[in-house]
């Protein structure tokens, strides 16, 4: 557990300092690097939730595929690699706030409802009960997902396509 | 391991994507804020599953990372007709529909 503890801190403590840093930074390219850090974090608290699949899906499907795609956002849209700052528009301190105020409403609310509650592991969870649950109980939602998927290729396609 | 620590987490990394969605000029960061949101959620499923001992956490997560890929070329392809008709992305300027 103590291992456990130490590798949490260690990963939200990079997890927040490189989501500061992303919504902060001057530089469009830094900031998608730092998402791609944010990213990974995310995919280790996968990992210490005993959740191995969605963790690698996180890296395969975010970092490989959701990153890039942005970086290429970034070329097509020749945004300001250099450091040119103006990149936040006039409302900053309005957002720091309304920001702030959510997370301390969420904060409170959390600490009041779920106080001191431990998750216990019980057994190994394999990825097969993952597919059974997607291709079973939540096959219909996993259909809409599919033509959705597929919707959303054909609408960037038609919405991209120069004529 | 306390369920608090991964939800106290998630609601740090929201707030933070809450925080870039409107304070950002840029189209592409405001997506990237849009995914750092997404994945506050997803912590939030997968660590919720846990406390359960269930896989739908899992499972729904998987269908959000599926939904945000869809999002993402979607905001994407619209960002880049944004930047073609008007040679810049920056959402302050796309007031057309003011009143």
């Amino acid at each position: 557990m103590v291992a456990q503890n130490v590798a949490f801190g260690v990963l939200a403590v990079t997890m927040v300092a490189a989501a500061f840093r992303l919504v902060t930074t001057k530089n469009v390219v830094r900031a998608a690097l730092f998402l791609a850090i944010v990213l990974g974090g995310v995919a280790g608290i996968f990992i210490l939730l005993a959740a191995e699949f969605v963790a690698w899906v996180q890296v395969l499907v975010y970092i490989g595929a959701i990153v890039v795609l942005l970086l290429f956002g970034v070329m097509l849209t020749r945004a300001p690699i250099g450091s040119e700052g103006d990149l936040d528009n006039d409302n900053k301190w309005t957002a720091a706030l309304v920001a702030l105020f959510l997370l301390g409403a969420m904060a409170a609310v959390l600490a009041d409802a779920f106080g001191d509650d431990k998750i216990r592991f019980q057994g190994v969870q394999r990825s097969a009960e993952v597919s059974d649950s997607i291709f079973g109980t939540y096959v219909v939602p996993f259909e809409v997902a599919s033509v959705l998927l597929l919707a959303a290729l054909v609408g960037a396609v038609a919405l991209a396509r120069r004529d | 391991m306390y369920l608090n620590q991964f939800l106290m987490l998630a609601a740090v990394l929201f707030a933070m994507g809450v925080y870039g969605v409107l304070a950002r000029k840029n189209g592409v960061l405001v997506l990237m804020s849009i995914e750092l949101m997404l994945n506050a959620v997803n912590i939030n499923l997968v660590a919720f599953g846990a406390f359960n001992n269930t896989v739908a956490g899992q499972t729904f997560a998987l269908f959000v990372i599926a939904i945000a890929a869809a999002e993402v070329g979607v905001g994407l392809a619209i960002i880049l007709l944004i930047f073609r008709n008007r040679a810049s992305v920056d959402i302050d300027e796309i007031d057309a529909m003011r009143g």
